[in-house]
């Protein structure tokens, strides 16, 4: 029995980690400069995140591998990411309820873990909930606008809801490593944040005029690996160089 | 984008004490929009502590036809300048 505390960060920091990889595609190609520059910002934050949730990973798990050797040199069997991060771009409506959605779980699982009793969780925890908090009130403010802008901005904000509600849930699935994170002074489980956080986005729905699915139908196995087909296309080219020129440092 | 959002201008204020500057304009929706954009394009190297946005098109400017009556009477009037005066040493700013 592996340390649960390396499972958990390994799940946060992989969750960061492919975000950021798939909004840092936008860079240079988003629908305004200014959402350039506000994307751009967004996957660096959640970059950052993932060095941090990473080299705890590798602190924790004590077999000299670094953060950087995480990322680049792991299969798409051996990532935690849920998979509502590996999910494509397709449009700018796509890509922002993403966002939204991993916004609103951040948030709280942040929330969740600046209350627990292990400093090193709850220090990088503290550092990033600032940051998401901001990224919440950016992608909520946006999903709102668009839900109750034009008719064409509510229907592609819709369906992007509808596309993605499947993936959605998980990120609340439990591994059977979460079940000893209450030893590691974790006092809740990922599937306990599921309620709290659905009633924070029905709450958004006054105002958006979105409809959030009720199909309880959410893809499962992302804890043990099993992944959609595209997260292989992102590890390609993200540890592209790395398995390319072993060893590369620039 | 077909239909272009308003035009919003950004001061941001440095350090405590001193006044918000004019650091350029960005293109919005609305005011949380405009906000939330000069935030992400204006600090992102920790430039500021506090942010203004003005839409654009509520700032009234001098007009450049205007330029010699407007400031030609300024110049050649030294004597409005505080430099016929000795400073005492113990002024180290003025």
């Amino acid at each position: 029995m592996s340390d649960p505390r390396f499972h958990l960060a390994l799940r946060m920091g992989d969750n960061s980690l492919i975000l950021a990889q798939q909004n840092s595609k936008w860079c240079g190609h988003a629908p305004t400069l200014e959402e350039d520059i506000a994307l751009a910002n967004v996957s660096l934050d959640l970059m950052g995140h993932a060095q941090m949730w990473l080299g705890l990973a590798a602190d924790i798990e004590a077999k000299g591998r670094t953060a950087d050797e995480l990322a680049f040199l792991r299969d798409s069997n051996e990532f935690r990411n849920a998979l509502l991060c590996e999910r494509p771009n397709i449009d700018f409506a796509t890509t922002l309820v993403r966002q939204y959605l991993f916004d609103a779980w951040h948030l709280e699982q942040l929330g969740l873990l600046c209350a627990g009793a292990d400093i090193s969780v709850v220090e990088i925890a503290q550092k990033a909930f600032v940051e998401v908090q901001y990224h919440r009130q950016r992608s909520s403010s946006l999903v709102i606008k668009l839900g109750d802008g034009s008719e064409e901005s509510h229907k592609r904000i819709q369906n992007a809801v509808e596309a993605l509600w499947p993936y959605f849930g998980s990120l609340f699935e439990n591994s059977d490593n979460d079940h000893f994170l209450f030893e590691a002074g974790i006092p809740e489980l990922p599937s306990s944040l599921r309620k709290r956080v659905v009633q924070q986005l029905s709450a958004d729905c006054v105002q958006s005029t979105l409809i959030l699915p009720d199909s309880v139908f959410w893809h499962k196995g992302a804890v043990q690996g099993h992944h959609t087909e595209n997260l292989g296309y992102i590890l390609a080219e993200m540890q592209y160089l790395q398995r390319t020129y072993p060893s590369s440092n620039w | 984008m077909s239909i272009e959002s308003p035009l919003w201008e950004v001061f941001i204020r440095g350090q405590h004490g001193t006044a918000h500057r004019h650091v350029g304009s960005l293109h919005a929706s609305d005011a949380e929009t405009a906000m939330n954009n000069a935030r992400d394009v204006y600090t992102r190297r920790n430039e500021g502590l506090s942010i203004w946005v003005v839409p654009s098109n509520q700032i009234i400017a001098s007009s450049p036809s205007q330029k010699g009556s407007m400031f030609d009477p300024s110049q050649g009037k030294i004597y409005r300048h505080p430099s016929f005066y000795d400073i005492p040493k113990v002024v180290k700013k003025i």
